[in-house]
């Protein structure tokens, strides 16, 4: 197990290595010159120049840059933004909401999806299968934004059950809840159909059958040795969404104005700030890497049976 | 497994040039049977004629507008601003005054070009890779599923904002070029999955007997791979394809609204619902029908997508 | 969790002194599918005395197996569902007891082992974990006392190193290690009634034998009655007491053992014993049943057994058989049973 650990750990260098290098090219590289469009419309100033040319090392070729400033974040340090603020700070502000509302995500698509997918798996084929087949195809076919919209019109100006804006930092979890809501319901309607199509496999397997001889309670037999089996593919799914949800938070961030990460990079964009745009990327690609590794070593724990050599 | 040209409905001859020796092996995986039974179990499911309905009816709109309305999609009113729904205008007015009926008509035909046009391209480059991945295996396979890994650790939004942003603040960009770098930078985020699926068919059709077979009586390798690995590997690109297609319409849209996807004077349901952003507390219709179009197509194709793997999956029949 | 027999009572039905263990009577159990009915139990009766070995022989689809998933209370409803009879546990009606009843007797009254031992063993969870399982639930037992429990099961049925062993999952095992902890499993709750559906069809044949033998001293130790399902004549040959011959959901013969394999009553199991290979008849050829097992979905009119039966004659093709008593504790489903017997 601590050599598979090791081997993934290695494997997953060079693909962090690519990721960030390809993002920091996207940025940096590709303009050509590096402060087209850099500080917002007027030219940069020398000054500024001089010091980020300076500070990012632009006199050296892309990969020595690059290599430059991935040591600097592996010791925390993100760079300056053009107008003095420090990166590593503004991302120390937003992170938590995202993660938060990542979190808030990730509790509802487990809940509910779990939920109706044991329930239709264990019933099989009737009315509520059916219904819940049908909302999970149309939770698929809607676009985030649009649940979001929707939600927001009518759960918020209509009915104003939720404050339609959620901007205080850091953001209180009850405000989440409907944001939350939208930014996993793509992400539920997959843990139902996991869940669903897991459950009706495994509820005729023998093992079930012997735990019911064996004179357990059907509770038990359902919850503890059909649910166990069944889970594995749906925790490894659930694992590697919460790196994808909080990569995936900028538009919910967007329609509920929640002070993110997804709002931080976006109006980083907008702003034509680089150097924040590279650093939350990196971070995200980071996260999103680690939740994937962190899921093969749950598959690990989950299923006795895989063999890591 | 399958063979390409049925689950289409064009049919074709696919044993046409094989050898005798090789013509009895692929007799005996029988593909086109599987294919026509898939087909004659399609023709019967709800979900399948409904989504392929909604499909053609999507198509017809995007290639003849005008059968549908007469009305200049461009031509503004600013004094029928946000007008709600009437006879004259079914779908009402939007902030512009633009008729939002004929927008959502003649906005389906930059969405459907858009997610056909990422769709291929996906599948070319993911197939491609796969396919190459999956033959030669050893050093070729680890490489190429390492830059897939690459492409894969960035998240779809983020890549795309970035991608997107970048290229465009390098020079003015015209209508074609915005919809040629959305259609790319789709297709660049998302060809990993592609390969993937494409290059395990592949591994599992390499250890076919009849491949090896094939193999060991001198068979080329592009015969290899046409003939034998790329039939295999059709049905779950066709399910993916299916699903990517709805998934890429909505992708489109998502980075229109993001203000990073196509603009005016393009018209698409992401452009419109963009645009409605705004305005959705006043004028709720602006946003309600283009999103209502959109959703319905892609629900119609990861419906038929749907009903294609499961027509396609014998265990489920 | 714990009970004793006696101290429950329900609708009438109660454990009767004096009755025998197990006794199924007249069972009728039929499938429901989309494609029409299919009469898996067609009236099926036998009984198990303590310490008793009945061996259930019939090919596959012969319903064997689904008479001991409804003893068991295991069956798959729907599809299945049982339109009569009943199954009587010390004279207790089983089929008309209470849910919570039922469970009571499953482990601990009737226990039951399976054919594949890999999927009939849930694959999360360690040996032990499984066997310690209803000694918490069903005895109450702590953690050390289940643990301490389980690993004298394991001892007894000889896996060696039970120690260790107990920490380990069912894919760590052997094929015939597992099906040793596996019976080790069924024994937690000290069963009176064992029922092994094939326990040894899965096996190699040396593993066969020494699983069998395990068996079979389980249940002198214990004085259990076992029922012991199998489509494998020459296993039962050394360990049944009695055996009962399947065919199409019907007990077509049912006898002492040496009885039956000196003189069979039926003509199908006079062809189960023909397809043998015996040493005393070497050189002789083998025969076989000709045709195949009738569609449950479609019995054919008279005795099942008829379009294959090599005596046939026309009452078989239009009535159906009863059960002729040839013996005490002999049955045979045979319209020329007597014949059968006494002929040459």
């Amino acid at each position: 197990m601590g050599r598979y650990v090791l081997r993934r750990l290695l494997q997953l260098i060079p693909v962090f290595i690519g990721t960030t290098f390809l993002i920091y090219w996207l940025v940096w590289s590709l303009p050509g010159d590096p402060f087209s469009g850099k500080c917002g419309d007027r030219p940069c100033p020398d000054s500024y120049v001089a010091a980020m040319v300076e500070k990012f090392n632009f006199d050296d070729p892309l990969v020595v840059q690059y290599g430059k400033y991935m040591l600097n974040v592996l010791q925390g340090n993100f760079g300056e933004t053009f107008r003095g603020l420090d990166v590593g700070e503004l991302i120390g502000e937003a992170y938590p909401n995202t993660i938060r509302l990542a979190l808030v995500a990730l509790a509802i698509e487990a809940v509910i999806g779990l939920a109706a997918g044991v329930l239709t798996g264990l019933r099989g084929r009737g009315f509520l299968d059916n219904l819940v087949l049908v909302s999970t195809l149309f939770l698929i076919s809607l676009p985030v934004f649009v649940t979001g919209f929707v939600l927001q019109i009518t759960l918020g100006f209509e009915l104003k059950w939720i404050k339609t804006t959620v901007s205080a930092s850091p953001a209180p979890w009850e405000h989440l809840i409907v944001p939350g809501f939208v930014l996993g319901s793509l992400s539920m309607a997959y843990v139902t159909r996991l869940t669903r199509t897991s459950i009706a496999e495994n509820k005729r397997a023998d093992y079930v059958r012997t735990a019911t001889a064996k004179g357990l309670r059907q509770r038990r037999v359902v919850g503890v040795h059909l649910l166990r089996n069944s889970a594995i593919p749906v925790v490894t799914f659930l694992g590697t969404d919460l790196g994808a949800l909080m990569g995936g938070a900028i538009v919910t961030e967007g329609i509920f104005d929640i002070k993110g990460i997804g709002s931080l990079v976006y109006d980083g964009i907008l702003g034509k700030e680089g150097v924040t745009v590279t650093g939350v990327v990196t971070l995200l690609v980071m996260v999103y890497l680690l939740s994937n590794l962190l899921v093969d070593l749950l598959y690990a724990v989950l299923d006795p049976r895989i063999r890591y050599d | 497994m399958t063979d390409p040209s049925t689950a289409s409905a064009v049919t074709t001859a696919p044993e046409e040039f094989v050898t005798a020796a090789e013509h009895a092996e692929v007799k005996g995986n029988k593909p086109r049977s599987l294919a026509s039974d898939a087909w004659h179990d399609l023709r019967r499911r709800p979900l399948f004629l409904v989504s392929a309905a909604l499909i053609l009816l999507v198509l017809l709109m995007s290639f003849w507008p005008s059968l549908f309305t007469s009305v200049d999609p461009n031509y503004a009113e600013l004094s029928k601003s946000r007008e709600g729904p009437s006879g004259a205008a079914w779908f009402g007015y939007d902030n512009q005054g633009y008729d939002l009926f004929s927008r959502t008509i003649y906005g389906s035909r930059a969405s459907i070009i858009v997610g056909v046009a990422a769709t291929l391209l996906t599948v070319l480059i993911g197939s491609t890779f796969g396919l190459l991945a999956g033959y030669y295996g050893g050093w070729l396979d680890g490489l190429m599923s390492r830059i897939a890994d690459v492409f894969f650790g960035l998240p779809f939004v983020l890549g795309a904002i970035v991608i997107l942003s970048s290229f465009r603040s390098s020079g003015d960009t015209s209508p074609t070029q915005i919809i040629l770098l959305v259609v790319l930078s789709i297709s660049i985020l998302s060809w990993p999955v592609c390969m993937r699926i494409m290059r395990s068919a592949a591994i599992a059709a390499k250890q076919q007997d009849y491949v090896k077979a094939a193999r060991a009586l001198g068979a080329s390798t592009s015969r290899i791979i046409l003939r034998h690995m790329l039939p295999n590997a059709v049905a779950p690109v066709l399910v993916y394809a299916t699903i990517a297609l709805g998934a890429f319409i909505g992708a489109e849209a998502t980075l229109s609204f993001l203000g990073i996807g196509l603009r005016a004077p393009v018209v698409s349901w992401g452009v419109m619902i963009s645009d409605s952003r705004d305005v959705i507390r006043v004028a709720p219709h602006s946003l309600l029908f283009p999103a209502a179009f959109l959703t319905a197509t892609v629900l119609a194709f990861v419906m038929l997508g749907d009903a294609v793997r499961e027509a396609l999956d014998p265990k489920a029949r | 969790m714990t009970t004793t027999q006696s101290e429950v009572d329900f609708e009438g039905t109660a454990p009767v002194p004096g009755a025998p263990l197990l006794e199924v009577d007249n069972l009728f159990v039929e499938f429901r599918t989309r494609d029409g009915v299919a009469k898996v139990l067609n009236g099926v009766s036998y009984r198990v005395e303590p310490g008793e070995t009945l061996a259930v022989l019939g090919e596959s689809g012969s319903g064997k197996s689904v008479t001991a998933q409804t003893v068991m209370g295991i069956l798959d409803m729907p599809p299945g569902v049982i339109t009569g009879g009943e199954i009587r546990f010390h004279g207790e009606n089983l089929l008309k007891a209470s849910p919570k009843r039922r469970r009571e007797v499953r482990g601990s009254g009737i226990a039951m082992i399976f054919q594949d031992a890999l999927s009939a063993l849930n694959p999360v969870f360690t040996v032990g974990f499984q066997i310690e399982e209803q000694l918490r639930l069903r005895k109450g037992m702590s953690r050390r006392d289940a643990r301490k429990r389980a690993v004298e099961l394991l001892e007894q049925v000889k896996i060696p190193n039970a120690k260790g062993r107990v920490r380990q999952y069912p894919h760590e095992f052997s094929g015939g290690m597992r099906q040793r902890a596996m019976i080790a499993m069924s024994l937690a709750l000290d069963p009176e009634m064992l029922i092994a559906d094939e326990p040894t069809t899965a096996l190699d044949v040396t593993v066969q034998a020494q699983i069998m033998d395990l068996l079979k001293d389980i249940q002198v130790e214990r004085n259990m009655g076992l029922i012991l399902i199998t489509h494998d004549l020459g296993v039962v040959a050394e360990v049944a007491d009695r055996i009962a011959v399947m065919y199409a959901g019907r007990i077509v013969e049912q006898s002492h053992a040496r009885d039956l394999y000196r003189k069979p009553g039926h003509p199908y199991t006079q062809g189960l014993l023909d397809s043998l290979p015996r040493l005393d008849l070497k050189g002789t050829e083998l025969t076989t049943i000709k045709g195949l097992p009738p569609s449950l979905l479609n019995i054919p009119k008279g005795c099942p057994f008829n379009p294959r039966c090599p005596r046939v004659q026309d009452i078989c093709k239009t009535e159906v058989p009863p059960q002729h008593r040839l013996a005490p504790g002999r049955l045979s489903a045979c319209h020329f049973a007597e014949e059968l017997i006494s002929g040459d």
